[in-house]
């Protein structure tokens, strides 16, 4: 694995029609970090994700390590080892489990390689299995897997992949409690070796696991800090409850936001 | 570590049984091709079947466009076309032999020689060349052009007829130069050997056949390679594909160049075996009919498409010597029926029974149905 890199951003903006979805973004994750990014619905969080693995037009400047991303097409960042999870899992159904990793590993393959058929299991591949849990399931097409399977194949394949920087979108969203529990014990275990950053309404899930969190609102970044500074940060209990409010906010407000657009 | 040998293992013996069927598949079809089918068909059958068998190979190329990798190509025709043309020419220039013009064209033209882009025909290799390059080029350009931009689904198929409208409707103004409505037509050799002599007919048959199992061969290699499996993951979420750092455009373009290179190759043997190509065999309707074929059988299978290739075409030729007004509606309807009731095609049939009587013998859960997504 090549040595850890950070994510930096400058004065981000994406504007959908006038509306400015991002307007302005600084946003500095050191390397090997475990971030949360929280904030009501439409703030932005999804967006900004969009905007840094170059699904999405943005002005201003996203470095990784030094490479800068803006302008990049999509498969040239995810290159450069940026990886991304969906709201919905997003697993190639009618392949299995086994194929969908394998796939996810051989971006740089040669002509002759995709050409031949695959023989073996290649060892990043079985380690991904490993790490996941879903060495059983391999040969199991991936779509008759179970939703939380999905999400842990789809962090499987940005493993093989041997991307330095996962973003994922609510990777424990429709979780069981001890599925969470799996989820953020393997971000934890991620976050050694990878820089993690992840969008997220579970506010339990959030103060379990994150390193370190920024809050969102209205295309803007609110507050950044541990979860505990941000907790007590009054512009973030008005964000989340509408007016100040004594009392930590942050424990009651999870049912506000549950999905985002 | 010890516990990932064993989906290997399993993979391993799955892969062992699938290519088993696929041998004794393999060997019975050219059994089939080879002994059984000169031996019983007359000299005419046996030629319809040959005509067949390239309408065949044509959907290998489809199985592999639009089943594996959810292109529909709805103009296979100009990738057919030009490989046929191609054929044609140095067949014409070859029939009327050294400073000679060919026949339509000393019939309407007015030119007293070769215009020039049809004299590098004249040579066997460059023609024989073309072929197969030819479509692989033209469709090259069109496919980066077109994936690049991204277009894709019903936009794809539509730009798709429009070429191949716009290539015959080209081809019939060019009385002079092409044979225009006519097309090429009348021809009587084959690289020196008398096309007219049933012996030689034969041969011809027993050509396109090799060819068919060269391209089922070629085409099931792609398909079970890792370029395979990458090609289903770009049918099934083009945008998961991209995030994991493939240009998506080039997968499909590989697949497209190569249905096409396919389509040109069964189009310059279809040539030998009818003796014509025209204009209206490399049309609007003909392209859909191919498609029409893979889709009854089943597009995302080999052996599918390619029977039903010959089923339908066997079918439109006994049934519109019994109807030939009702034919097209009853290719219409078959299209039809196929897309909105068994989108797999008849292969998905096996395989629903082949699972059916698996989930019987034992409990395991039965994995989801290989049905592509519609265009």
């Amino acid at each position: 694995m090549s040595e850890l890199s950070g994510l930096r951003i400058r004065q981000l903006r994406v504007s959908f029609d006038g509306f400015k979805a991002v307007d302005g973004v600084d946003l500095d994750v050191r390397p090997g970090d475990l971030r949360f990014l929280i904030g009501p619905n439409g703030a932005g969080k999804t967006t900004l994700v969009d905007a840094v693995t170059g699904l999405v037009k943005a002005e201003g400047s996203v470095l990784f390590g030094d490479e800068e991303l803006l302008g990049r097409s999509v498969h040239k960042i995810a290159r450069s080892g940026i990886g991304r999870t969906f709201q919905t899992a997003t697993v190639f159904e009618e392949l299995t489990v086994l194929q969908n990793l394998d796939i996810a590993a051989g971006a740089g393959r040669g002509m002759l390689t995709m050409l031949r058929r695959r023989k073996g299991v290649p060892e990043s591949v079985a380690r991904a299995l490993e790490t996941v849990g879903l060495a059983e399931l391999a040969d199991s097409p991936a779509g008759t897997l179970a939703h939380g399977q999905k999400q842990w194949l789809e962090i499987g394949m940005l493993l093989v992949q041997d991307v330095r920087l996962l973003l994922l979108d609510e990777p424990v969203a429709g979780m069981s409690h001890d599925e969470r529990q799996a989820t953020g014990e393997l971000l934890e275990r991620i976050s050694e070796e990878r820089t993690v950053v992840v969008i997220e309404h579970d506010m339990d899930f959030m103060r379990s696991f994150a390193r370190s969190v920024s809050v969102l609102h209205a295309g803007r970044v609110l507050s950044e800090g541990t979860v505990a500074e941000v907790q007590a940060d009054p512009k973030v209990q008005e964000v989340y409850l509408g007016h100040a409010a004594a009392g930590d906010v942050l424990d009651t407000a999870a049912p506000a936001a549950v999905q985002e657009a | 570590m010890t516990d990932s040998r064993l989906p290997l293992l399993k993979e391993r013996s799955a892969l062992k049984g699938r290519s088993a069927r696929a041998w004794a598949g393999f060997a019975a079809a050219a059994v089939a091709l080879f002994a059984l089918a000169p031996l019983a068909l007359s000299d005419f059958r046996l030629g319809l079947l040959a005509k067949y068998l390239c309408t065949a190979m044509v959907a290998v190329g489809i199985c592999l466009a639009w089943g594996r990798g959810g292109l529909l190509t709805l103009g296979q025709g100009v990738f057919f076309g030009l490989g046929g043309y191609a054929m044609a020419m140095h067949l014409k220039i070859a029939d009327a032999g050294p400073g000679n013009l060919p026949d339509f064209m000393q019939l309407y033209g007015t030119a007293t020689e070769l215009p020039w882009w049809w004299q590098p025909f004249a040579n066997p290799v460059f023609a024989l060349a073309a072929t197969v390059l030819l479509p692989m080029l033209v469709a090259a350009l069109l496919g980066s052009f077109i994936f690049r931009r991204r277009v894709k689904g019903a936009y794809f198929a539509i730009l798709s007829q429009a070429l191949t409208a716009a290539f015959a409707i080209w081809l019939i103004g060019q009385q002079a130069t092409t044979g225009g409505t006519n097309g090429l037509t009348d021809i009587q050799g084959f690289f020196g050997y008398d096309l007219n002599d049933p012996i030689n007919q034969r041969m011809v048959y027993f050509i396109i056949a090799a060819a068919l199992l060269l391209l089922i061969a070629l085409a099931r290699q792609l398909i079970h390679s890792r370029y395979g499996e990458l090609l289903v993951a770009v049918r099934d979420s083009e945008e998961r594909v991209r995030f994991l750092g493939y240009d998506p455009a080039n997968v499909k373009l590989v697949a497209y160049v190569v249905a096409a290179g396919m389509a040109g190759l069964a189009g310059a043997l279809f040539v030998p075996a009818v003796g014509i190509i025209s204009p209206a065999m490399i049309g609007i309707v003909p392209s859909i009919e191919f498609v029409i074929g893979a889709a009854v059988g089943g597009r995302a299978s080999l052996a599918g498409a390619v029977l039903g290739a010959i089923g339908v075409a066997w079918a439109k030729t006994a049934l519109s010597e019994e109807f030939p007004a009702a034919w097209t509606y009853f290719q219409g309807l078959l299209f039809i029926v196929a897309l909105a009731f068994l989108p797999g095609g008849l292969a998905s049939l096996v395989g629903m029974v082949q699972r059916r009587r698996a989930s019987h013998a034992s409990e395991e859960p039965s994995p989801a149905l290989p049905v592509g997504e519609a265009a």
